[in-house]
């Protein structure tokens, strides 16, 4: 059952459970804060609407910087921008910004620790018809490994919109992964938000959970699917919503293999590098459980409908279902 | 910006004879770097800090201080040796370039040396930097100038002609570039790695307001600056005709010594000619 601590949305097990996209909560979070605080400036490479970042634009175009099709260009003067007392969002489709630009980001916004907050939309397989050039899979390793940067994946556009505001005032560089499709409300307004804190979303009606299921992105309703599929057969799980996945929440992360002896992370994005691989990172020395991982295998994505490629890719909730009957299986 | 006095110019050519010896010294030592470019921009970088910047090498922090932005960071030797002499640090420190626990590391890096404006050292980048801070202070109404030094060969990377495009369309007038055009690169001459060719023409058709000079000139580049600053619709690049390794014969214009340092031998050499100098 979720977890009502969390005053999570009651209407998530619904057909008709609410869909927005996590792209459009960044662009109503983006406008709140360009409101709030005049030091925000927006700065994108030409897809000022597909990222929503135009809700900001109209409402403050002189603090919007339209710098055509040039990511490597969007990071590097971003980074001027922050030098000089400002907090710059740039925004791109995740494959470009930070794919294209990556050294940028890593010797111009991380190694000059400035406060860039850089927002990649259209990440993961969910981009669907796009196809795999579209598709960014590799986003999370690629921010992850650099120093000084905070890497997050929020769940739902509620989540998308809080993280905006809230990484609009920290000192940080961080990466705000989105996606484009609409996806179910899973949080309401009146959920806690905090960066770098795991929350606990679904838990066992009673008892000790068997398998704990840690996912990122919108990708955790189909994890919440999947554990309440798996309560009908017996099987207790907790599942986590990382959405913070660097830096790490540690302390949730070992208590939750503590309890559960079993671990499987899924993530929209490939498994090398990805969020499954820092949880790995961290259990394998800290206290070693079995892990399986749902997320891409080393391959690149295709065209196709975001369920016809979840299914294709292994991403979907009899997946998600089988690698936690697997991992039960290997526990000692 | 003030014309220059003959008797400024030649306070201008000490002061840059001075720098260009603890370029050759602080180089010797670290064993490794770039000597060609640095010896090169002496000049420039000694009329910038000596007489055109707006900045306190005492309160090397102020607000309002005009930005200096080194965008080919492996010149840096010339940045160390020039803010050392201006009062930023003491010059005993030169001797520390390249080595573990340095405030002067191989590629500028503010978070070690925090009278740094950037940390830089990757091509093209500390361009789209400097647009970046002119951009704030074009919307933001403020006066400061921002300056940036590009290489010539750093007109190869994609990234600088975006900047360049940026910079025409948002008529970024506080910003004024300076080129080190000294036609090498660590492969060889720039027009046979990549021709370059009339990087003047290039920029003006980008919508810049444009300059060529002799780099080694103080009142040349000086007026340059000085008209640059009279343009109020447009940023400005002065390209800036130079002779890498400039100041010891021997060295000038040869493309091995930009990437490289000189032994015990050579480092006397040199020394004693800009010695011969005063």
């Amino acid at each position: 059952m979720l977890n009502q601590n969390l005053k999570l949305n009651t209407k998530i097990f619904n057909d008709s459970v609410e869909k927005v996209s996590t792209r459009q909560g960044f662009g109503e979070g983006l406008l709140k804060v360009g409101g709030d605080d005049e030091n925000i400036v927006a700065l994108c490479a030409d897809l000022t609407e597909s990222t929503k970042t135009n809700l900001f634009a109209e409402k403050f175009p002189e603090r919007f910087i339209q710098v055509g099709v040039a990511e490597q260009n969007l990071a590097s003067t971003a980074s001027g921008m922050a030098a000089m007392g400002k907090i710059p969002f740039i925004t791109s489709y995740g494959i470009f910004n930070p794919g294209r630009n990556w050294e940028q980001i890593r010797t111009t916004i991380c190694y000059n620790n400035q406060p860039v907050k850089i927002i990649g939309s259209h990440a993961g397989l969910s981009v669907g018809a796009d196809g795999g050039s579209h598709q960014a899979l590799e986003d999370i390793a690629i921010t992850r490994v650099i120093p000084n940067m905070v890497v997050i994946s929020p769940c739902d556009a509620i989540e998308a919109k809080k993280a905006t505001i809230a990484c609009a005032f920290t000192k940080d560089p961080t990466y705000i992964r989105l996606a484009r499709n609409n996806t179910p409300i899973i949080t309401t307004e009146d959920t806690p938000f905090e960066i770098g804190k795991a929350q606990i979303v679904f838990v066992p009606e009673i008892g000790l959970a068997h398998v704990g299921i840690i996912a990122t992105g919108p990708i955790l309703y189909k994890a919440i699917m999947s554990a309440r599929e798996l309560e009908k057969k017996g099987i207790k799980v907790k599942v986590m919503n990382l959405s913070t996945v660097k830096p790490l929440d540690e302390n949730a992360v070992i208590a939750l293999a503590k309890e559960t002896k079993a671990i499987v992370t899924v993530e929209d994005h490939q498994i090398a590098g990805g969020m499954g691989s820092a949880v790995a990172e961290y259990l394998s020395q800290n206290y070693i459980v079995p892990i399986e991982f749902v997320g891409v295998h080393d391959k690149f994505g295709q065209s196709g409908t975001p369920e016809e490629l979840e299914k294709h890719y292994g991403l979907d909730i009899p997946n998600i279902i089988e690698k936690v009957e697997k991992v039960i299986k290997r526990k000692v | 910006m003030e014309t220059l006095t003959d008797e400024k110019i030649k306070e201008l050519k000490l002061t840059a004879n001075n720098i260009r010896k603890s370029i050759i010294e602080m180089l010797y030592e670290a064993g490794s770097g770039h000597t060609g470019g640095a010896l090169g921009m002496a000049d420039i970088f000694t009329l910038l800090y000596f007489h055109t910047l707006k900045h306190d090498p005492k309160n090397p922090l102020w607000a309002n201080r005009d930005r200096l932005i080194l965008s080919n960071g492996h010149i840096c030797p010339v940045l160390y040796a020039t803010m050392a002499e201006a009062g930023y640090f003491p010059k005993e420190e030169l001797k520390t370039l390249r080595k573990f626990g340095t405030r002067l590391q191989g590629h500028p890096h503010r978070e070690y040396m925090p009278w740094l404006e950037t940390s830089s050292g990757p091509l093209g980048e500390g361009f789209s930097q400097a647009v970046g801070m002119a951009i704030v202070e074009k919307i933001y109404g403020e006066t400061k100038n921002i300056y940036a030094i590009l290489s010539d060969g750093e007109h190869d990377e994609g990234n600088t002609w975006e900047a360049i495009m940026l910079a025409g369309k948002e008529k970024l007038s506080k910003l004024i570039v300076i080129v080190d055009r000294n036609h090498i690169q660590i492969s060889g001459n720039t027009e046979r790695v990549m021709p370059l060719g009339n990087l003047k023409e290039k920029y003006k058709t980008f919508g810049w307001n444009t300059f060529e000079v002799n780099g080694h000139d103080f009142w040349e580049v000086n007026n340059a600056i000085y008209l640059a600053h009279r343009n109020k619709i447009s940023p400005s690049v002065i390209i800036a005709n130079t002779i890498p390794g400039k100041g010891v014969k021997e060295w000038e214009n040869d493309y091995h010594w930009h990437g490289k340092a000189p032994n015990k031998e050579e480092a006397e050499m040199a020394l004693g000619e800009l010695d011969g100098r005063l």
